[in-house]
C-alpha cells in the first residue's frame, strides 16, 4: 500500500518534469541528422564505388526522413506524451520485432532450401540471391534485427516498471529505435549488394558500425538515466542483465570492428588485426555476442516476464545475483573454443575450453531459477500457453548450455567443428531459447501495451507453440544426425588405410537431412506467422478491453 | 550539486564499473598476449603479401561470402592432413585482414586449394558447379566472368593494408594498378615478377582480352596455401612449438 | 611493461582479484541483512502497472 502511494506521488512528479517541451534534445538530434545528411552528400558525391554510392543515397534518405519525423513530432501536442510510462516506443519495438523476426526466418528458410535444392533456388543471373549473400542477411536479421529489437523494447519496458520511472531522455528513446532500424536497413541492403566485412556476425561495413556505436551509446545513456531517476532503491536484477548486455556489446563492437577503410568514399575496409590475432578478437566478439546479446539480454527478459506472467516472484533472488556475476565472469573467457586445433596457441585454446566447461554451472543455476519460479503453480503450464512457451524456452536454454560446454571439449570439438552439429547447436539456442522467450515476451507485451484483457486467441498460441516445437525438434535432430555423420565420414578410413569418402560424398549424404531441416524451419516460420496474425488482431481490439486495474495480490 | 550527485548515482555506477572490470579482464589476459608473445606466429620462409590481383580476388571472396561455407584452416588431425595437406600455420594468414579461417565446411577447406586444380577447372566450376560436381550445393558464380575488374582502387587497397601493418613497399603501392594487369599478361610482367617473386603470371580466366573478376578470384584461389615450402619445415623444432 | 610482467601479474593478482570480486558478489547475495531487500525486489515485477501511454 505504502509503495503504491509513493508511486502515485512519483507519477505527479515525473509528469511535471517530462511535460515540458524539449527544444534542446530536439535541436541536438536535428544537428546529428543534418550532420549525417551532409556527410552522406559528400560520400555520395565522392564515392569511388557504385555500391557505396547507393548506400550513401539510402542513408541520405534516412536522414531526411528522420528530419521530417522530427518536425512532425515537434508539431505534436506534447502534453499528451506526459503519461506515467513511455510505452509508444515499446509498442513500435514490438511491431519491429515481429516484422524482422518473420523477415529473418523467411531468409533462413530460403537458404535452407538452397542447400536442399540448389538447382531450384539458385539463379545464375541473380548473384545477390546466392547463399553467401543471404546467409549474413539471415543471421543478422534474426540476431540483430529481431533479437535486438526485442531486447531494446523489453529493456525499455522493464526498466520503467521496475524503476517506477518514466523512460529518461524524452525524444532520445525514439532516436535509439529509429537509429537502430536505420542500421539494420543499411546493413541488410549492403549484404545483398556484397557490402560486408567478412567477419561472421560482424559483417556490417565501417560506416554502419560507426552509426551503431552512436546509437548504442545513446541507448546506454537512456537506460542509465532511467535507472538514475528510479523511485525504487534496489535495482531489479533483470536490469543488471540488460546493463551487462548493453555495456559489453558496446565494448565488443568497438574493439572487433577496428578497421582501416581504403577511402572515406568506399565501403571496403581492412581489419586492424590479421590472422591469428584477428581470429581470436573475432571469436572473443562472436562468442560474447552469444553470451551477452543472446544470453544475458534474454535472461533479463526471463527474470521479468516469467515472474510477471506466473504472478510469482522469482524462485531465488539470491541465486539470480550469483547467476549474474558467475555468468559474466566466465562467459568473457570462452571465445577460443571456436578455434580448437587451429593455429591459435594451445594455451589460449585450453583456457577457452576450461571456462566454457565451468560456464555450465551458472547457466544451469539460471535455468533452475527460471523453472522453479513455477514451483507450486505448475498447473499454469497447462492453462497458459504463453507461460509454457517461456518455460520451455528456459528448458532449451538448459539443453543448449549443456551441449555447448560439451562441444567445447577439444576431443568432441575435433568431431563437431566445421559440421552441421554446430548449426544444430546454435539453432537449439536460437529457436528454442531466444525465439521462444522472445515470443513469450511479445505475447505478454501486446495485451499489456494495447490495454487488452487478453490475447485475441489463446488457441492460436497453442497452435504456434506446437508447430514451432515440432519445427525445432525436426531442425535440431536433423542437424545432429547430419553433423555427427559428416564428422565421422570425414575421418573414416577403409581397410587399406585410405580416406573412405571423398568430400562430395559427404555433401550428398547431407541431402535428406537438409530437407528435414528446411521443413523444420518452415514450420517455425509458420508458427511466427500465426503469432503475427494473433498479435495484430489483439492490438486492433478484437479482444475485450482490459478491465480497470486488477489489484492482484502479490503471491507472498 | 544535487544533480551532480544524481548523475553519478551510486548503485548504478558500482554496477557499471563492476561489469566493465569483470568483462575487460578476460579480454586483456586472453587477447593482448597474442600481440606480444613472439611465439604466437612461427618464423617460416616464403609467406608474402598478396599481389594486387590476388588481393582483389580476396575481396571478391569476402564480398560473395565464401567464408560462410569454406574454411581456410587445416587442423593437425590425421584425416585433415591427408585430405587437404599440411596443417595450417599461423604465419600463413599473417597478412590476412581479416582472417578467413571460417567456421563451417559446407564445402571443402580451401586453405591449400592453390595448385590443386587447373584454372579451367576453377572457371568452369565457378560458372556452374553442378556441371562438374553433380552433388554440389554451391551457388553459381557465372557473373564473375562478365565483370571487368576495377583497377583504379588497387593503390588504395595496398595503402590501407600498409596502415594496418602489411609490409608493401613504395614501389608495390605505386604500381598496384599496373601490377594488376601485368599478372595476367606474361608478355609485360617483368617488373611485376621482380616485385612479387614467385607469384603466378598467366591469364587465369581464359579470356586474354579482358581483366575480369574471374581472373582475380582464380588468381587468389591458386595462391592459397602455396607460400610455404613444407619440405624444409620442421614442425617439432623447438622454435615452432606453441 | 613487458608481457612477462603482465602475465605474472594477471596470473597471480589478477586471479586473486577475480576470485575476490566473486566472493564479494556472493557475500552480498547471501548476507542475511539483505534478505528483506531481496524479498521486496523480487516482488517488483508483480506490482500492477498499467499507466502507460494512451494508445
Amino acid at each position: 500500500m505504502e509503495s503504491r502511494a509513493r508511486a502515485g506521488e512519483a507519477m505527479i512528479r515525473t509528469e511535471t518534469i517530462t511535460g515540458r517541451a524539449a527544444p534542446w534534445e530536439a535541436a541536438l538530434i536535428a544537428a546529428i541528422l543534418i550532420a549525417g545528411g551532409f556527410l552522406t552528400v559528400f560520400g555520395a558525391a565522392f564515392a569511388t564505388d557504385p555500391m557505396f554510392k547507393v548506400q550513401m543515397y539510402m542513408a541520405m534518405a534516412g536522414f531526411v526522413l528522420g528530419l521530417g519525423g522530427l518536425t512532425f513530432w515537434l508539431g505534436q501536442d506534447r502534453a499528451e506524451q506526459a503519461t506515467r510510462y513511455h510505452d509508444n516506443v515499446v509498442k513500435a519495438g514490438v511491431i519491429a520485432s515481429m516484422f524482422w523476426g518473420i523477415a529473418g526466418l523467411l531468409v533462413g528458410v530460403v537458404i535452407a532450401l538452397q542447400l536442399s535444392f540448389p538447382n531450384l533456388f539458385y539463379f545464375p543471373d541473380l548473384g545477390w540471391t546466392n547463399f553467401g549473400r543471404l546467409r549474413p542477411l539471415h543471421t543478422s536479421a534474426v540476431i540483430f534485427a529481431f533479437g535486438g529489437n526485442v531486447l531494446i523494447a523489453t529493456s525499455f519496458y522493464v526498466v520503467q516498471r521496475t524503476s517506477r520511472a518514466r523512460l529518461a531522455g524524452g525524444l532520445w528513446p525514439w532516436f535509439v529505435f529509429w537509429g537502430y532500424q536505420a542500421f539494420i536497413v543499411m546493413a541488410g541492403t549492403g549484404y545483398l549488394m556484397g557490402v560486408t566485412q567478412g567477419r561472421e556476425y560482424a559483417e556490417p561495413p565501417w560506416y554502419a558500425d560507426l552509426w551503431l556505436t552512436l546509437v548504442w551509446v545513446v541507448y546506454l545513456l537512456v537506460f542509465l538515466a532511467t535507472l538514475w531517476k528510479r523511485e525504487e532503491k534496489h535495482i531489479y536484477v533483470a536490469n543488471w542483465f540488460y546493463l551487462a548486455f548493453i555495456v559489453t556489446i558496446a565494448m565488443l563492437h568497438i574493439v572487433n570492428n577496428l578497421a582501416m577503410p581504403i577511402s572515406f568514399a568506399d565501403w571496403f575496409s581492412y581489419s586492424a588485426f590479421a590472422g591469428v590475432q584477428d581470429a581470436l578478437t573475432q571469436w572473443w566478439y562472436g562468442h560474447n555476442a552469444v553470451g551477452f546479446f543472446l544470453t544475458a539480454g534474454f535472461l533479463g527478459i526471463m527474470y521479468y516476464f516469467i515472474p510477471k506472467q506466473a504472478n510469482r516472484p522469482v524462485y531465488s533472488y539470491r541465486l539470480s545475483i550469483i547467476h549474474f556475476w558467475a555468468l559474466i565472469f566466465l562467459y568473457i573467457w570462452a571465445g577460443p573454443h571456436h578455434l580448437h586445433y587451429t593455429a591459435l596457441p594451445q594455451w589460449a585454446q585450453t583456457l577457452g575450453a576450461t571456462f566454457s566447461v565451468m560456464l555450465w554451472m551458472p547457466s544451469w543455476g539460471g535455468m533452475i531459477n527460471g523453472l522453479m519460479t513455477l514451483s507450486g503453480a505448475w498447473d499454469k503450464l497447462r492453462t497458459d500457453p504463453v507461460l509454457r512457451m517461456m518455460v520451455v524456452s528456459v528448458a532449451f536454454y538448459g539443453m543448449s548450455t549443456f551441449e555447448g560446454p560439451m562441444m567445447s571439449v577439444r576431443t568432441v570439438n575435433a568431431l563437431s567443428h566445421y559440421t552441421d552439429w554446430t548449426i544444430g547447436h546454435v539453432h537449439s539456442g536460437a529457436l528454442g531459447w531466444v525465439g521462444f522467450v522472445s515470443f513469450g515476451a511479445l505475447y505478454c507485451l501486446t495485451p499489456w501495451l494495447w490495454k487488452r484483457e487478453r490475447l485475441h486467441s489463446n488457441a492460436l498460441v497453442e497452435w504456434h507453440f506446437w508447430i514451432a516445437t515440432i519445427g525445432i525438434v525436426l531442425y535440431i535432430t536433423a542437424m545432429w544426425v547430419a553433423g555427427i555423420m559428416q564428422g565421422l565420414m570425414w575421418r573414416a578410413y577403409d581397410q587399406l588405410g585410405f580416406l573412405q569418402y571423398s568430400f562430395v560424398e559427404t555433401v550428398e549424404a547431407m541431402h535428406p537431412y537438409y530437407i528435414i531441416r528446411a521443413l523444420g524451419g518452415l514450420l517455425y516460420l509458420a508458427g511466427a506467422l500465426l503469432m503475427a496474425y494473433n498479435l495484430w488482431r489483439t492490438a486492433r481490439g478484437d479482444a475485450p478491453a482490459r478491465a480497470p486495474v486488477p489489484h492482484a495480490v502479490p503471491a507472498e | 550539486m544535487w544533480r551532480f550527485h544524481r548523475l553519478f548515482e551510486k548503485h548504478t555506477m558500482i554496477l557499471l564499473i563492476g561489469i566493465l572490470v569483470v568483462v575487460s579482464i578476460g579480454g586483456l589476459v586472453q587477447i593482448t598476449p597474442l600481440f606480444f608473445i613472439e611465439s604466437t606466429i612461427e618464423r617460416v620462409e616464403g609467406v608474402r603479401p598478396y599481389t594486387p590481383l590476388e588481393l582483389a580476388g580476396r575481396q571478391i571472396y569476402i564480398r560473395e561470402g565464401c567464408y560462410t561455407c569454406h574454411s581456410q584452416m587445416v587442423r593437425p588431425l590425421r584425416d585433415e592432413v591427408e585430405r587437404y595437406g599440411h596443417y595450417s600455420l599461423a604465419a600463413e594468414s599473417m597478412y590476412d585482414h581479416p582472417f578467413q579461417w571460417g567456421s563451417k565446411r559446407t564445402g571443402p577447406d580451401l586453405a591449400r586449394v592453390g595448385g590443386r586444380y587447373s584454372d579451367e577447372w576453377h572457371r568452369d566450376h565457378l560458372i556452374d558447379p553442378r556441371a562438374l560436381v553433380p552433388e554440389s550445393v554451391m551457388p553459381p558464380y557465372a557473373f564473375l566472368a562478365g565483370r571487368e575488374l576495377d583497377v583504379n582502387d588497387a593503390e588504395r587497397h595496398l595503402r590501407a593494408n600498409r596502415v594496418v601493418g602489411v609490409p608493401y613497399t613504395d614501389a608495390q603501392v605505386e604500381n598496384a594498378a599496373a601490377d594488376m594487369r601485368a599478372q595476367v599478361d606474361p608478355m609485360s610482367s617483368f617488373d611485376f615478377e621482380r616485385r612479387y617473386p614467385g607469384a603466378l603470371v598467366r591469364d587465369f580466366d581464359g579470356d586474354p582480352t579482358r581483366l575480369t573478376e574471374m581472373d582475380a578470384i582464380i588468381a587468389y584461389l591458386q595462391k592459397l596455401g602455396t607460400d610455404v615450402d613444407f619440405s624444409n619445415y620442421e614442425a617439432e623444432a623447438p622454435e615452432n612449438l606453441r | 611493461m613487458t608481457y612477462a610482467a603482465m602475465a605474472q601479474f594477471a596470473q597471480s593478482w589478477g586471479l586473486f582479484l577475480l576470485i575476490a570480486l566473486f566472493c564479494i558478489a556472493a557475500v552480498y547475495a547471501l548476507w542475511p541483512a539483505n534478505r528483506e531487500t531481496f524479498k521486496r525486489a523480487s516482488a517488483l515485477p508483480l506490482e500492477p502497472d498499467d499507466a502507460g501511454d494512451a494508445s
